[in-house]
């Protein structure tokens, strides 16, 4: 944007707010300095430019239509332009400043900054973020769907993208009715409605390929009343039940997992018998199998049967 | 806040906040605008050229920065600063709720905040942003996992300045190892909690999760970490492979994409039927041959073939265990 400009569009800000009557598009031609010398069309070009700059940056311009005019008049209204007034007690600022840090380098980082500044402006001592104090909690939002799935979610519009399931191997356009994004343990999902599968599903974003396409109009998605994000994105309440198994491990080796295991019994024959609490046998099948020839599960059999699967599968 | 397109909403930021803070110094304000000092002249320069309708002397806003100490006159008309916007304010607001959902890992140790401040400045905020960002803040979760046993120990020697005694577990090499520890800071990154310190076996700055502490004790001894302890940069990553560690080759199926998302490759290239082929850097041998007898035939070790060669080994030697059992 031009200096030129940038005056031109402050100058707009300042007469919009300052004029209690709404003001015709010539008032505000003869009142703001740099429309004067162009002509009509051109001013009316440059004028609703200005007006959309000034509306993407979030400034409320107000079009009022008097049925007495011929013209609608323009004006910025105070209150809706204004920060409301706001103050915070000393610890409420540093939480805010605890805050503010969260989504550093993330694709929010500018969002948070920004608020910020305006905050600061309006004279709220909030602290500087600098990453050394002593906490620093960090949300990344590196996939390259997010941005467009969180404006999806702030705009209420459908989304489609090309998605590749849990080991599949094929990719399939889906077409979903966004109803929030949660991130669980540092991947991001996106929960909602999907429309080809005609039922709520959960997408992990890491396996979105390629980009993300808001269809149709603003406003459409309409989310559930008390639809539980978290809980979509599987976050149990209810345990799962926990098994145990029985692995023997050799002696001298394994010194972690053998400080996870409950019992270990001394054997005679150069191995130690153990129990092992888990809930997944593949989860622990995995766990084992990378333990290679320092343990053998002897049972249950599931398990055992997912060790000789991996190993099988590693030899070939 | 550098690029031109952003001057306007920064200079609707600046003239409050010279408003508000009046004989602010020009480094000072540069500073928290992110700006170099010149930027921000030129920035009083812009506004001192605005003002109401008519322009004249009367009408325009009025910046002097005489000896460094900045004063504003005349503008009253944009004296507040804009009010958020629905991203600006559900930025803040997720952030808010995600400290909310984790009070005892994410409170400061001795920051000073007493345990409400959140929900109070979560309701100021509320107000302020109005009903738009409020919803949309709902729509978007953090999960932070539950704080581990640990913590209380490690909140407690930070507070009181005391060197930690860990017995920590390092599943990539299956090895539990004591350490000593002089902590410096909490950090959560991807959801999980971290100690930072100085790490006297490593002799170097370390993250240790707190889930993956078997034993935490508090010393008697004052934590004393050297001076050149600095904080660890986590904006890439908590895992960050060194450039030196062996480049390994691994062929993935569908079903081993996983360690895609996982590790931080240094390529990766489709193959087809959702098979990727990754390169990644490997602390040590042991942690890669893990990973591949993990992965079993979703996964195979492509180079280097003395990599590959030893995960077949190994596979042979595990598998000739379960041969004379059953």
């Amino acid at each position: 944007m031009s200096r030129r400009k940038t005056e031109r569009l402050l100058n707009l800000v300042i007469c919009l707010l300052a004029t209690r009557r709404p003001l015709s598009a010539e008032q505000i031609r003869q009142a703001v300095p740099g429309y004067d010398r162009d002509g009509d069309e051109a001013f009316q070009r440059m004028f609703e430019r200005d007006k959309n700059e000034l509306r993407e940056i979030g400034i409320p311009i107000d079009v009022v239509r008097d049925p007495w005019e011929d013209e609608p008049g323009y004006r910025i209204e105070r209150e809706s332009y204004e920060l409301p007034e706001i103050t915070l007690e000393p610890d409420e600022a540093a939480v805010l400043g605890l805050a503010a840090q969260v989504w550093q380098r993330a694709s929010l980082a500018e969002a948070a900054s920004g608020a910020l500044l305006k905050l600061r402006a309006a004279g709220v001592a909030t602290e500087h973020p600098v990453g050394t104090g002593p906490l620093e909690l960090r949300v990344d939002t590196r996939d390259p769907a997010f941005p467009a799935l969180w404006d999806a979610v702030r705009d209420r519009r459908v989304v489609r993208f090309d998605y590749r399931g849990a080991g599949s191997e094929s990719v399939r356009g889906r077409t979903v009715e966004p109803w929030g994004v949660v991130s669980r343990r540092g991947r991001w999902y996106l929960a909602g409605f999907d429309r080809d599968r005609d039922a709520p599903r959960v997408f992990r974003l890491s396996r979105i390929t390629g980009p993300v396409t808001a269809v149709g109009k603003a406003g459409v998605v309409e989310v559930p009343e008390g639809i539980d994000l978290r809980g979509m994105v599987g976050y149990r309440d209810e345990p799962v039940e926990e098994r145990v198994a029985v692995v023997r491990i050799r002696q001298g080796a394994c010194e972690g997992l053998r400080s996870l295991a409950k019992d270990v019994r001394p054997g005679t024959d150069g191995w130690d018998v153990a129990e092992l609490a888990f809930t997944d046998p593949e989860r622990l099948a995995g766990w084992m199998a990378g333990l290679g020839a320092d343990v053998e599960v002897v049972e249950p059999p599931d398990a055992r049967e997912a060790v000789i699967r991996r190993l099988k599968g590693a030899l070939a | 806040m550098s690029a031109s397109a952003d001057r306007l909403p920064r200079l609707l930021a600046l003239v409050p906040y010279l408003m508000s803070h009046p004989g602010a110094q020009v480094g000072e304000v540069a500073a928290v605008f992110g700006l170099s000092e010149k930027q921000l002249i030129d920035d009083l320069q812009l506004v001192w050229m605005c003002g109401l309708p008519g322009h004249t002397p009367g009408d325009l806003i009025d910046v002097s920065w005489d000896g460094g100490e900045i004063l504003i006159d005349n503008a009253e008309t944009i004296a507040r600063p804009l009010r958020l916007g629905v991203d600006e304010a559900s930025a803040l607001l997720v952030a808010l709720r995600t400290l909310a959902a984790t009070p005892e890992l994410a409170l400061p140790v001795n920051g000073g905040a007493s345990g409400d401040a959140l929900a109070r400045v979560t309701a100021k905020l509320e107000r302020a942003a109005g009903e738009g960002a409020a919803t949309v803040s709902s729509q978007v979760a953090v999960d932070v996992d539950a704080a581990p046993d640990a913590l209380p120990r490690v909140r407690e020697a930070l507070s009181r300045g005391r060197r930690l005694s860990l017995r920590y577990y390092v599943p990539g090499r299956d090895e539990v190892t004591p350490r000593e520890v002089d902590p410096m800071r909490i950090v959560v990154v991807d959801g999980r909690g971290y100690l930072e310190g100085w790490c006297y076996r490593a002799e170097a700055m370390r993250l240790f999760r707190l889930d993956r502490m078997l034993g935490v004790d508090v010393l008697d001894v004052p934590a004393d970490p050297p001076e050149e302890a600095e904080p660890i940069d986590v904006t890439q990553g908590v895992f960050r492979p060194s450039p030196t560690d062996e480049l390994v080759e691994l062929e993935l199926s569908a079903a081993g994409r996983w360690v895609a998302e996982y590790y931080p490759c240094e390529e990766v290239t489709e193959l087809g039927e959702g098979r990727l082929r990754v390169a990644l850097r490997a602390r040590d041998e042991d942690w890669i041959l893990k990973l591949a007898l993990r992965l079993g035939d979703t996964g195979r070790v492509v180079s280097p073939p003395e990599m590959a060669e030893s995960v077949r080994q190994e596979a042979g030697r595990a598998l000739a265990l379960y041969a004379h059992q059953s």
